[in-house]
């Protein structure tokens, strides 16, 4: 739908409902996609957007929860606000995990709930949640619309503040009768925020520290994290670290940020981190953290993290800058633009040629590693499998656990943005649904979202949306018929206790799929593997791959809760 | 490490569940806050009194309440020149006879009796937590039947000595 540049409400005559000044706004923001669920409160908004023609792609989840996480990965994908739409009462609540998701993960995402009508708000009536008291604390920020003429200022604001600074979810709740109300008056949609001025150059004089620490530091290290993609700064940090030859090592969020095939990439750091990028951590004299938050599952024990290093930390958010590691050089700034003022600033570094050969010497010698057996199926070898049959060009999705551990370790991205993954929040169930937001966020890309098979059954449903939208998603079922990294941690935490965490149990993944008219297909040998997969991933068809793994793999190597980066254990030996 | 720090807030709807609850989630421990309109319309000011750890944890703090889209600014202002009150009633027994060794004993603190009943009396003070501490102590033989306070409100001096600057001529530097 073409919109004009003039004002919205000089294009119609008829009076607006609050419904009506919903959607204009939604087309004034350039929403394309919406990811909701009708519902008693958000009828006149559903009648809206029926009235709106073909203003807007709808996709109908079968759950909210799938509607968020598909936003998420949309969000993820191509860094633009996520929109949800959710009733009153239970279709909020249900959007919950994924706002916290978001929030943890910084994903911009902007939530319409409706409400029950001003007058009974706070009277227990049907399908009334206290939304803004739940979302308060997972939310970057939340509104309730008290006044139609707020409406489109709100909207306004609410895609401000969930794209820009350091992303977030923002929740917009609106009252029903808010929807209804008809105002002749076209209200105002300027806004003013004078408590949200995110910061986003740098402060010159830390660049300048920073390029002084640089000029003497002998074991200089790069941390790529999310902030990386947020701020689209990947050539800008390629260019930084092939200038210093600085070694770059990621966090979980942060991979793609840097292409894992470099020879400056020592790979993801933290709890399931490779030996090299833990140790350049360990024994760094200089650590350049980027957009990271340096997440209690990368630093392990906080006194063993970089205990020798000047630590320096650009983040667009002051307050994560000292939160977790004592910083001596904090550098509040957008990424990109932190990286470009380096550029330019560029100190003549002293040769760091012996510190890379170390690393490069740990690389080699103490790689990711795992034993392969004669014909089952190893998770590790499906994630190489799964990278080669496509082309590591893939958007790869993901729930949390071991299969998401593997993925990150084994399918070595080289671009941004193509890494859709549950970090903070560590939400089982996101990986399928953040598929297919990705998959309508990026129509020609191949999307492969790995899931284990608890994770799987928490969101199946979603698998309706497959064949209804055509979305060619191709679903990677890790099937080790156990909530593996839970059983991982009885097995070495917990002496083999197994309480709760064996998935004996399963549907039939295939004619599970087949039901919902997707092909599915099981794949148990490694020859069985090679014969079935390369098809069922190059097709334009979405399919379900039930890939039967062996049950006690577990994913190293790994530094125990407690420890120190330099503890790790499960090395190669 | 006790703290007085003050936001101002714009005055929206749920702003002040929004600070409290952030301070509970990250677990922070307030002692006592204190809200009211400012001079300026649609704009609030929040005092806070908190007990952090050191001096990371507080930093944690203003930046956090920094962060929130109605918190306008933030200040820690222990170590500056303030001026802090706090408001107590203190509802005490009293008869007719020691009625006037009370008036005798709240004189110097400039506090008042603002009520009077057949069996109690009610006296308000204003000033520093220390202050209405000792007021309180010296009350309580007398049995006080009711306490309510308000909580520290803070701002600054008009004037502030130039502390800052003194710490550059130290010689020992």
């Amino acid at each position: 739908m073409k919109v004009e540049a003039k004002p919205h409400y000089e294009t119609q005559t008829k009076p607006k409902s609050g419904a009506d000044l919903l959607v204009d706004a939604l087309i004034q923001e350039e929403v394309k996609t919406i990811f909701g669920y009708p519902g008693g409160a958000v009828l006149p908004i559903y009648d809206a957007l029926y009235r709106s023609g073909d203003a807007f792609h709808h996709v109908l989840a079968r759950h909210e929860q799938g509607s968020i996480h598909a936003a998420e990965g949309y969000a993820r994908v191509t860094g633009k606000p996520g929109v949800v739409i959710a009733t009153s009462g239970p279709g909020a609540t249900n959007l919950i995990t994924g706002i916290a998701d978001a929030m943890m993960d910084s994903l911009p995402v902007v939530v319409f709930t409706g409400q029950v009508a001003r007058g009974v708000i706070g009277t227990d009536a049907f399908q009334e949640a206290d939304v803004m008291g739940i979302t308060t604390p997972i939310t970057k920020h939340n509104y309730q619309v008290q006044s139609l003429s707020d409406l489109p200022r709100i909207v306004k604001e609410a895609f401000h503040i969930a794209s820009t600074g350091r992303p977030g979810p923002v929740v917009v709740d609106i009252p029903k009768d808010i929807s209804t109300e008809v105002d002749d008056n076209p209200p105002s949609v300027e806004f003013s925020l004078p408590g949200y001025q995110p910061n986003l150059k740098p402060n010159p004089l830390q660049i300048k520290k920073l390029t002084d620490a640089m000029a003497q530091a002998k074991k200089p290290v790069l941390l790529a994290g999310a902030g990386i993609h947020h701020g689209k700064a990947s050539e800008e940090l390629k260019a930084f670290a092939e200038q210093h030859s600085l070694p770059v090592v990621h966090t979980l969020h942060g991979l793609g940020t840097f292409p894992g095939s470099h020879s400056l990439s020592f790979g993801m750091a933290g709890m399931h981190g490779t030996y090299a990028a833990n140790m350049a951590l360990y024994e760094c004299d200089l650590l350049i953290n980027i957009g990271s938050r340096f997440d209690d599952r990368l630093t392990g024990k906080l006194e063993h993290f970089a205990p020798k290093a000047t630590v320096a930390h650009i983040d667009v958010d002051p307050a994560e800058i000292g939160k977790n590691v004592p910083t001596q050089i904090p550098i509040v700034s957008d990424s990109k633009a932190a990286l470009e003022a380096l550029l330019k600033n560029a100190a003549a570094a002293p040769s760091t040629e012996e510190w890379y050969k170390k690393l490069d010497n740990y690389r080699e010698e103490y790689p990711l590693w795992y034993n392969k057996p004669e014909t089952d199926m190893v998770p590790q070898w499906l994630m190489e499998k799964v990278h080669s049959y496509t082309g590591g060009d893939a958007i790869v999705t993901t729930d949390v656990g071991q299969h998401q551990m593997w993925a990150a370790q084994y399918y070595k991205l080289e671009k941004p943005n193509r890494w859709v993954t549950s970090g903070g929040l560590g939400t089982m169930g996101f990986g399928f649904p953040a598929a297919i937001g990705a998959q309508l966020a990026a129509p020609d890309e191949k999307v492969v979202a790995v899931v284990g098979d608890g994770g799987f059954q928490m969101t199946l449903q979603e698998l309706s949306l497959l064949q209804e939208m055509k979305l060619p998603v191709k679903v990677i079922i890790v099937n080790n018929q156990a909530l593996g990294m839970v059983r991982q941690w009885q097995e070495s935490f917990y002496e083999k206790r197994y309480s709760e965490s064996i998935l004996s149990t399963q549907p039939d993944f295939v004619k599970l799929a087949e039901s919902y008219n997707v092909r599915g297909m099981r794949i148990e040998s490694q020859q069985d593997l090679e014969e079935k997969l390369p098809e069922a991933l190059s097709n334009d068809e979405p399919v379900v791959v039930d890939c039967r793994v062996l049950q006690q793999e577990n994913v190293y190597p790994m530094i125990a809760p407690g420890k120190g980066i330099h503890e790790m254990i499960g090395v190669k030996p | 490490m006790r703290r007085i720090v003050t936001a101002t807030v714009q005055n929206r709807s749920g702003v002040l569940n929004r600070v409290t609850g952030l301070l509970a989630k990250r677990q922070f421990n307030i002692e006592s806050i204190s809200v009211g309109r400012t001079e300026a319309e649609g704009i609030s000011k929040m005092t806070f009194v908190v007990d952090v750890e050191d001096e990371r944890k507080l930093e944690q703090l203003t930046k956090q309440l920094n962060k929130q889209i109605d918190v306008l600014k933030v200040s820690d202002i222990t170590d500056k020149a303030i001026v802090a009150s706090e408001l107590a009633l203190i509802r005490v027994v009293s008869n007719a006879q020691i009625r006037n060794e009370i008036q005798g004993i709240i004189e110097p603190f400039r506090a008042s009796i603002i009520d009077i009943s057949k069996d109690s009396l009610t006296v308000q003070v204003t000033g520093k937590h220390e202050k209405i501490e000792a007021l309180i102590d010296l009350l309580r033989p007398y049995g006080i039947k009711e306490l309510a306070r308000t909580g520290l409100t803070a701002f600054l001096r008009g004037q502030q000595p130039q502390v800052a600057e003194m710490k550059n001529y130290s010689i020992l530097k």
